[in-house]
C-alpha cells in the first residue's frame, strides 16, 4: 500500500538518530557534576546481615558517600511495592514480605543490594565497595522450587513462615472433578517452564539529579512506563510529591517487561541525589542485569485433559507452583494467576477448566512479567496437553485441534475471558498451507536418509492483550486503572504533536501512532511527532506492556483525534460562514456539504489560534485536546504458529529447520513493524524452548550470569520465518487493533517443543532441549525401538 | 596518566586516561561520542564494534592507550550528514533494528563483513558472521536481509526490495 496511512508500510520516523549514533539512552546522559554509584551486592543467597562496616571505605580516594538499609529507614523511604493483590482460596491476602530498596537486617538472594558506594568516578566506587566489611551470618538458602514450603524449610520472610505468597485457584472443581470422572481419555503430562533473564540489550540504568533551588527531582531512567515509575516512587516510596518528581525514561534500549518494575537502584539513586547533593548515576553491568532484573516463567506444572468417545475436549484440570523469587516484584503476583489461568481454554471449547496455583519464596531474583507474561505459559500448558492427546488418541494432531476450535463469537471461557472474535480455522488452514505440511511426510523421510530425525509441531495460540478495561483488573486485584492517555496539540501551522502515555523502547510508536494521525487529519507525516517518556510534558500515563499501545495506546489517540476533528468543524464553520452541521472534513480538508467552500486543515489550525472569525463568547481559542481511553474488554489476538526441525541424532543438535507464523492481529498500521515484533517474538520463544537455562546452584549462585553462561539466541540459531496473517477486527476499540508484541513469544515454545518431541518420539524432555537433553531421548527413543 | 592520541572518525583526538581506559570509555565518556554502546562487558554482544585501522573491534575489551596513533571508525562516523552509508540505509529500509541499543554495532560488524568477504553475502555466511553481534529484538530475520542488501548496495549491486 502507498502512502503513510494505516496499513502502509512506512520506514521508521526514529531509525535515522538509531543508524547514526544519535540514540539518547539513559547512559547517553550526563548531568553537571554527576557522581556515580555501585551497588554492594550480597554474595549469600540467605544470609543476617550482622554488621556492615564502612569506615575503611569511606576514606577510600574519592568517595562522595556510603549509604545502607539503616539510612534509608531512617530517612522513611518506603519499601518497594507489588501492585497486585492476590487472595488464597481461603479469603486470606498474599503474604507479602517487606521489600526495602537495601537490605535491613537480611540479604534474600545473590545481588540483594546491600550498601551504595557514591564516588567521583565509577572505578573508586567499585574499588571502596571492595572495603566494605560485611558481617553476614549464613543462613540455609531455599532455592529448588518444588521443595520451596516443605516442612522445616528456612523461612524467607516472617510474613510467610512456609515460604508460600498465596495458594489461589480459578474454574469450577466439581464440575472439572465431574468431567474427568466421565472421560473417556485423560492426558496427563508434568511441564517445567524454564526461567528466563529477559535481557535487553541496553542494561538498566538511572541517573537520579535534585535541584535545590527548586526542592525538585529529576529521575532519568529505562523504564516502560515513566509515570508508574513517579507514581509508585511518590506516592508509596515516598521520595519527594508528584509535582516535585520529574521523571524521564528517554530512548530506552528493550524491555520486554523487565523494564515496567520500579526497582531497588533507581529508587536509590533518586534518594541518594539529595543526601549526598549531586546528580547520582548507576548503570548495570550485565552480571548486576543477570542477578537483579527479574526473570520470567519459572513454573512446575501437572495438567490433565478429559477427553470424550468422540474425540472432544470436556476439562482442562492444572495445578501449578510458581517460583517469584525473594521478593514480590512490582506485578509479580498477577503473572502466574490473572495473567495465566484465564488463557488455559487456548482455542478451545472446554467446558469445564479449574487451575490451582501455589506461588512460592525461594532465594533467587524476583520473578515477574516478561514478553507474554503467564500467557507463554498457559499456552505451553494447553498446547503440549493438545498434542500429546492427539498423538496418545492416534489422531492427526490438526485435526484434533479444528475439531475441538471454539468456532462462534462471542465465546465465554470457563476462566473468565469472552472472547469477542476470531477465525481459528482460517489461521490454521493457511498456515497449513504456507507451511507445505503436506510435503512434510517427504521432507521427513529426506532427513531419515540422512540419518536425522525430523519433526512438525503446531502451537494454536491465544493471548488476552490491550490490557486492560480498569474496573475488571480492579476487580481482580490490580492497584491501577489501565487506561492510556492521549493529547493531541495541533501547532497554529498544522504541525501536530502528539503526547502519549504508552512508551517505545522498540516498538516504532513515533512512526506507527504518527501514520494514524497523518492519515487522520490528512497531513503530511513528516509534519506529527510523538512525545513521550516524560512525566513533565505528558501529564499522566500507564505505559507500554501487555502488547497493549496499539488497542490501548492509539485509542485514546483516536478519542482525542475525534474531539480535534469537531472543535476544527467549529472553527471551519465560522471561517466558512456555514452552519457546523454542514462541514464534512475529509483528506485533510474541510468542506461546506453540496459547495466549492473548503479550508485546509493547517487554515483552520491558523484560524484556530488567530480567532479572528469568532469570539470568545462563541468558541475557545486554539486547537489542543485530549482524553483518556479505557478499553472495555481485553483483546484476544491469536494465531497458528507452525515448527519444524531436524535433530542430528549423534550430536543431539536440533536445527529450526523452518517456521511458519499466521497470526490475527485485527487491523495492523504498519505490516512492516508487526512483522519485526513476530519475528523478536518467535526468536525469544525459540530460546526458551532450546536455548536460554537459567541455573542456580544448590548455594543459590547465579551459575548463569554472563553471555558466556547463558545461552541467547544467536543469528546463526535461528532461520528466516515466514510470517503472515489473517484478520477478524477487534470489535471493541475503535481502530480494530488486537496487539501484536508478545505473540512469537507466547506461540514459539510450545510450537518447538512439539516439533522436537514428534522428531524423537518422545515426550519426556524438558526447555532448553540442549543437545545433551535432546541426546539422551534420541539414546531413549531408540532403546526403546529395539526392545 | 598516559596520554593518548588517535585519528576518530577522521578527526585528531587526544586525552590523558588512566591506563586501565577502555577504548568504549574513551569515546563515550571522554569525547562524548555515545553511539557505541556497552552491552555485556565480556565481548559477547558485539554493541561496541568499531573500526580500528580498518578492522572491526570490540571496544569493550581494548584499551584506549593501545589504539594510541590508530584510525579509529565509530558509527558516527559513518554517514556524510544526512547522506547515510548504504548499511546504514539498508538497516532503515529493511526494518533492521528495533531499540537501536545493538544496532551501531551491528552496521559496523556488518560493514566490515562487507570488507572482508565482498558485496555477495549469502543468508548463511551473514548468519555464521554475526556470531559476535546480539540482538533481543528483531530475531534477526530482518539485520540478515539488511546486511544482504547493505552489502549488495556498497558494491552497486541491486537487490530487489521485498
Amino acid at each position: 500500500m502507498a502512502g503513510t496511512g494505516i496499513g502502509a508500510r512506512v520506514e521508521r520516523k526514529e531509525d535515522f538518530r538509531f543508524i547514526t549514533g544519535k540514540g539518547n539512552y539513559t547512559d547517553d546522559i550526563n548531568r553537571p557534576g554527576q557522581a556515580y554509584a555501585y551497588f554492594l551486592r550480597s554474595p549469600h543467597a540467605h544470609a543476617k546481615i550482622r554488621k556492615i562496616d564502612t569506615k575503611k571505605a569511606s576514606k577510600m580516594p574519592g568517595v562522595v558517600g556510603i549509604l545502607t538499609g539503616e539510612d534509608i529507614e531512617k530517612d522513611k523511604i518506603g519499601g518497594l511495592i507489588c501492585g497486585w493483590m492476590i487472595h488464597s482460596k481461603d479469603g486470606s491476602p498474599m503474604k507479602a514480605g517487606a521489600h526495602p530498596a537495601l537490605a535491613v537486617g537480611k540479604v534474600r538472594y545473590v545481588g540483594d543490594h546491600v550498601a551504595v558506594v557514591i564516588a567521583e568516578t565509577l572505578a573508586e566506587a567499585r574499588d571502596a565497595a571492595e572495603a566494605i566489611v560485611v558481617d553476614y551470618e549464613k543462613l540455609a538458602p531455599v532455592i529448588d522450587l518444588a521443595g520451596a514450603t516443605k516442612k522445616g524449610v528456612p523461612t524467607i520472610h516472617d510474613a510467610s513462615p512456609d515460604n508460600q505468597v498465596y495458594d489461589w485457584h480459578l474454574g469450577d472443581k466439581a464440575a472439572t472433578d465431574a468431567a474427568f470422572r466421565k472421560a473417556k481419555h485423560v492426558t496427563k503430562i508434568d511441564l517445567v517452564n524454564n526461567r528466563l533473564v529477559p535481557n535487553a540489550m541496553e542494561p538498566r540504568a538511572a541517573i537520579g539529579d535534585y535541584d535545590t533551588g527548586e526542592g525538585a527531582f529529576t529521575l532519568y531512567t529505562t523504564s516502560q512506563n515513566p509515570h508508574v515509575a513517579r507514581l509508585v516512587l511518590s506516592a508509596f516510596i515516598g521520595i519527594a510529591p508528584e509535582h516535585k518528581l520529574r521523571v524521564i525514561a528517554p530512548d530506552v534500549g528493550g524491555g520486554f517487561g523487565s523494564k515496567i518494575f520500579i526497582y531497588a537502584e533507581e529508587t536509590v539513586c533518586i534518594w541518594a541525589a539529595k543526601k549526598v547533593g549531586r546528580p547520582v548515576k548507576w548503570v548495570a553491568e550485565r552480571t548486576e542485569s543477570f542477578l537483579s532484573d527479574a526473570h520470567g516463567r519459572d513454573h512446575l506444572t501437572h495438567a490433565e485433559m478429559a477427553i470424550d468417545e468422540n474425540g472432544k475436549i470436556t476439562g482442562v484440570r492444572v495445578s501449578t507452583r510458581a517460583n517469584l523469587g525473594a521478593y514480590l516484584s512490582t506485578f509479580a503476583s498477577s503473572v502466574p494467576t490473572y495473567l495465566y489461568a484465564p488463557l488455559l481454554s487456548g482455542q478451545y471449547n472446554v467446558p469445564a477448566i479449574y487451575c490451582e496455583v501455589e506461588a512460592v519464596y525461594t532465594n533467587t531474583a524476583p520473578v515477574d512479567a516478561y514478553r507474554g507474561a503467564g500467557r507463554p505459559e498457559a499456552t505451553f500448558v494447553i498446547e503440549r496437553l493438545v498434542e500429546v492427546a492427539a498423538r496418545e488418541l492416534g489422531m492427526d494432531p490438526a485435526a484434533f485441534r479444528k475439531k475441538n476450535f471454539i468456532k462462534s463469537f462471542p465465546h465465554q471461557t470457563p476462566v473468565i475471558m469472552c472472547y469477542d472474535t476470531g477465525d481459528y480455522n482460517a489461521s490454521l488452514a493457511k498456515a497449513m498451507e504456507n507451511h507445505d505440511v503436506k510435503g512434510f511426510a517427504k521432507r521427513r523421510r529426506d532427513s531419515a536418509k540422512a540419518g536425522k530425525l525430523r519433526g512438525l509441531g503446531y502451537s494454536a495460540y491465544i493471548e488476552a492483550c490491550g490490557i486492560a478495561p480498569s474496573a475488571a483488573v480492579g476487580s481482580l486485584g490490580a492497584g491501577v486503572g489501565l487506561w492510556e492517555s492521549a493529547e493531541v496539540r495541533v501547532n497554529p501551522i498544522g504541525t501536530v504533536e502528539v503526547l502519549t502515555g504508552s512508551h517505545s523502547h522498540g516498538q516504532g510508536h513515533e512512526t506507527t501512532f504518527a501514520q494514524l494521525v497523518a492519515g487522520r487529519l490528512g497531513i503530511p507525516i513528516e509534519n506529527v511527532s510523538i512525545v513521550h517518556g516524560d512525566t513533565d510534558k505528558v501529564q499522566m500515563g500507564m505505559g507500554t506492556y501487555g502488547s497493549r499501545s496499539g488497542a490501548v495506546g492509539m485509542s485514546a489517540i483516536v478519542k482525542a483525534l475525534d474531539k480535534v476533528e469537531a472543535k476544527a468543524k467549529k472553527v471551519a464553520s465560522f471561517v466558512l460562514e456555514a452552519s457546523e452541521a454542514d462541514i464534512d472534513f475529509k483528506d485533510g480538508k474541510f468542506t461546506v456539504r453540496g459547495t466549492d467552500k473548503s479550508i485546509d486543515f493547517p487554515s483552520v489550525a491558523l484560524q484556530a489560534y488567530i480567532a479572528h472569525k469568532f469570539t470568545g463568547q462563541q468558541l475557545e481559542p486554539g486547537l489542543k485536546e485530549g482524553a483518556f481511553y479505557d478499553p472495555t474488554n481485553f483483546t484476544f489476538p491469536s494465531g497458528v504458529h507452525i515448527a519444524e526441525v531436524e535433530i542430528d541424532p549423534e550430536t543431539g543438535i536440533t536445527t529450526v529447520a523452518k517456521w511458519t507464523a499466521v497470526d490475527d492481529f485485527g487491523v495492523i498500521i504498519n505490516p512492516m513493524i508487526v512483522e519485526g515484533q513476530v519475528h523478536g517474538g518467535i526468536a525469544q520463544g525459540i530460546g526458551q524452548a532450546l536455548l536460554e537455562g537459567t541455573v542456580y546452584d544448590a548455594s543459590g549462585q547465579l551459575v548463569t550470569a554472563s553471555y558466556m553462561d547463558y545461552t541467547m539466541p544467536r543469528a546463526d540459531d535461528l532461520p528466516s520465518f515466514h510470517v503472515d496473517h489473517t484478520m477478524t477486527a477487534c470489535p471493541s476499540n475503535p481502530l480494530g487493533i488486537k496487539g501484536c508484541g508478545e505473540a512469537g513469544a507466547i506461540a514459539a515454545p510450545a510450537a518447538l517443543m512439539n516439533a522436537i518431541t514428534d522428531a524423537l518420539g518422545h515426550e519426556n524432555i524438558a526447555m532448553p532441549a540442549t543437545p545433551q537433553a535432546v541426546w539422551k531421548a534420541a539414546r531413549a527413543s531408540f532403546a526403546k525401538a529395539a526392545e | 596518566m598516559p596520554k593518548v592520541s588517535m585519528s576518530v572518525n577522521g578527526k585528531q583526538v587526544s586525552g590523558n586516561v588512566e591506563a586501565r581506559t577502555l577504548l568504549v570509555d574513551f569515546l563515550r565518556n571522554e569525547l562524548r561520542m555515545t553511539g557505541t554502546h556497552v552491552g555485556c562487558d565480556t565481548s559477547q554482544c558485539g554493541a561496541c564494534v568499531v573500526h580500528v585501522n580498518g578492522k572491526a573491534i570490540k571496544s569493550c575489551t581494548t584499551l584506549a592507550v593501545a589504539c594510541d596513533g590508530a584510525n579509529v571508525t565509530t558509527i558516527e562516523g559513518l554517514a556524510n550528514g544526512q547522506d547515510l552509508h548504504p548499511m546504514q540505509a539498508a538497516f532503515r529500509q529493511h526494518h533492521g533494528l528495533q531499540c537501536g541499543f545493538c544496532t551501531p554495532g551491528m552496521i559496523m560488524a556488518a560493514v566490515d563483513m562487507v570488507n572482508r568477504l565482498g558485496f555477495d553475502l549469502s543468508e548463511e555466511t551473514i548468519r555464521h558472521e554475526l556470531e559476535g553481534n546480539i540482538c533481543r529484538c528483531t530475531g534477526y530475520h530482518n539485520i540478515v536481509k539488511a546486511i544482504k542488501a547493505g552489502a549488495a548496495a556498497m558494491g552497486g549491486l541491486k537487490v530487489a526490495a521485498e
